[in-house]
């Protein structure tokens, strides 16, 4: 098994409502997994357990690298090397651009003192590097809630970037954002691709999805409904499967059982 | 990862030039300076024979501290976006427990102790009750203001007491001196927490937690920060700070009053919010809110100077809240 994450049935609910049931998923080394779902299907249940912010239910597991992970929380998890970019609500919106960069993780002393000169130059190498500030008028100093849409996710992704994960989960990257914006944002997970880590790509959007992932994985109502490698069926198969989810709750037309593997685990 | 992304100027005034940029980033403070000055030029215009004399100036480096040193901790959880409305009573509950340790044991220090912690138990409480149980701190501080306030009335029977055996200890000129035989030393206490509070907020990870959770306490939640600890430790600080104040005010008059405090609310919450310290959290300054303070503080003996009936004190403390907190919320719009 070259599985970076790996989680074994398991479940979430928020007093009567069961977000997740028995959900059995893995992302292997160097994948590109794209996590398809409706609104509610538990996409964001999912990622949040992944990043250490819910606790499952008793009786699920997770494994990090073949290692089991008990007690998860977010630091454990960013020190694990799990990254999350989330829709735009992630960046403090009055705090300065390196604040927002460094946000929870500043770089600091025993004391906790602030190195805020690193901070800064870091940001300014960032800037130029990765997200492209070319512009005099945006500097570390500079308030991320004057930024538009494809900028703060810029920040966002290059936060993720800047400090090395494993395994980068993006939540919705593309919302809002503009046409060539969201290219730029492909390109990024193509980026990671490349660079060897493993990506969990999370979106509405199939089209969005489908060009850059090796493996598609349909939640519906809080249950696998199932999984794809992307070589096994086109664009068109796939929509017409995720239609038939949203109103059936099955993904085959001769209604076989929903999480049925359609590939074995053979990645 | 040559993914670039188009940064557009973002408005006139913030390109290149490095002054410019300086006056945008601090023009509140900026602002608030003028207005601190304009003020003050407008009394010694209309009452110069008070305003140009030392003895003005004394009396409200003696007095502002009482509200001042508590407005700075204040500023903090104002900028996480909460309130805190419990410290007058918080004041006369640390030295009524003062008393409570002073009166078996005749040992000043061990009372000064027992006030400071009366005050971070105090400011414990309202932090617990707030974080863990959620309800808004609005509420929440209403009622441990009346429930303080009923401690002190209860240990107290509602009488007042001396505090004669405070001036042979090192705390009286400590706290209630003179430096110099000119400058209070109240105002000296101001000027040192303002100093921490200003380094803890802009150089320490405790503060760039406080500007975080006040901003987006949700993308800090997920980004690690403990949210709910930095919450506590600012009411925390709060409770502490207004205990202690509690003890210089009583420590000046020699005499402890079980109603004090009563009175205190109103300037401290005007201190921080003219001081620029928004009530939808994320922003705000210690300089501005010590500057907040000393124009509060100038304003009555000002219009009574000038001639007029200080009626008019309550009406304006009222008008600047207003006027601070709706042009917060017209600002905020503007900028983002």
């Amino acid at each position: 098994m070259d599985d970076v994450l790996q989680l074994k049935n398991v479940s979430k609910t928020f007093g009567e409502v069961s977000a997740l049931h028995d959900v059995n998923f893995h992302v292997g080394k160097n994948e590109v997994v794209g996590l398809l779902g409706d609104n509610g299907a538990g996409k964001s249940t999912l990622v949040k357990i992944i990043t250490g912010y819910y606790r499952p239910d008793a009786g699920g597991e997770m494994y990090w690298k073949g290692k089991k992970v008990d007690h998860l929380s977010v630091p454990m998890a960013r020190d694990l090397g799990i990254e999350v970019v989330y829709q735009e609500r992630a960046l403090a919106d009055q705090q300065t651009l390196w604040r927002n960069i460094f946000l929870g993780r500043e770089i600091s002393n025993g004391w906790g003192l602030l190195d805020i000169k690193g901070m800064r130059t870091e940001t300014k190498k960032l800037m130029s590097t990765v997200m492209g500030f070319t512009s005099s008028a945006v500097t570390p100093e500079s308030t991320v809630g004057t930024f538009s849409g494809g900028e703060r996710q810029g920040v966002a992704i290059t936060r993720a970037l800047y400090f090395e994960a494993e395994l980068i989960i993006l939540d919705e990257p593309t919302m809002g954002l503009s046409l060539s914006e969201t290219k730029k944002c492909l390109d990024f997970v193509a980026g990671i691709k490349a660079a060897g880590k493993s990506c969990i790509f999370i979106d509405h959007n199939i089209f969005h999805v489908y060009p850059v992932v090796d493996r598609i994985v349909v939640l519906d109502r809080g249950t696998i409904a199932g999984q794809y490698m992307k070589n096994e069926l086109t664009l068109d198969e796939l929509l017409d499967r995720l239609y038939r989810v949203a109103q059936t709750g099955n993904l085959e037309q001769n209604n076989s059982q929903p999480g049925e593997m359609k590939n074995g685990e053979n990645k | 990862m040559n993914a670039t992304l188009e940064a557009k100027p973002l408005s006139p005034v913030a390109k290149g030039n490095p002054f410019s940029r300086f006056f945008r980033r601090w023009a509140l403070q900026i602002a608030l300076t003028i207005v601190a000055i304009l003020i003050w030029g407008f009394f010694l215009w209309r009452a110069p024979t008070t305003f140009k004399s030392y003895n003005i100036y004394n009396s409200l480096m003696l007095t502002t501290p009482f509200f001042a040193l508590m407005a700075i901790p204040l500023t903090l959880v104002i900028i996480i976006k909460e309130i805190d409305l419990s410290f007058p009573s918080v004041m006369a509950w640390g030295v009524a427990a003062y008393e409570l340790v002073y009166t078996p044991t005749h040992n000043v220090w061990l009372g000064f102790i027992a006030c400071l912690l009366a005050g971070l138990v105090a400011g414990l409480l309202n932090g617990m009750i707030i974080v863990k149980l959620g309800i808004p701190s609005l509420i929440a501080t209403i009622g441990t203001q009346y429930l303080w306030r009923g401690v002190v009335m209860i240990s107290t029977n509602g009488q007042g007491s001396g505090m004669v055996e405070v001036k042979n200890t090192l705390l009286y000129p400590l706290l209630t001196g003179q430096l110099f035989q000119k400058i209070p030393m109240e105002f000296i206490w101001v000027l040192i927490l303002g100093l921490i509070a200003w380094f803890f907020l802009n150089k320490h990870k405790f503060g760039a937690h406080v500007y975080l959770s006040g901003d987006n306490a949700d993308s800090a939640r997920l980004m690690g920060v403990n949210v709910d600890r930095t919450k506590i430790i600012a009411f925390c600080l709060v409770g502490l700070v207004a205990a202690f104040a509690g003890f210089m005010v009583s420590e000046s008059l020699l005499f402890f009053w079980p109603t004090m405090g009563d009175g205190y609310l109103l300037n401290t919450l005007a201190s921080v919010f003219l001081g620029g310290t928004s009530v939808f959290g994320g922003t705000g300054t210690i300089y501005g809110t010590v500057i907040g303070a000393f124009v509060i503080a100038i304003i009555q003996p000002g219009i009574v100077a000038s001639g007029w009936l200080a009626y008019w004190t309550q009406l304006i403390y009222g008008f600047i809240i207003v006027v601070s907190v709706a042009l917060q919320a017209v600002l905020r719009r503007r900028f983002i």
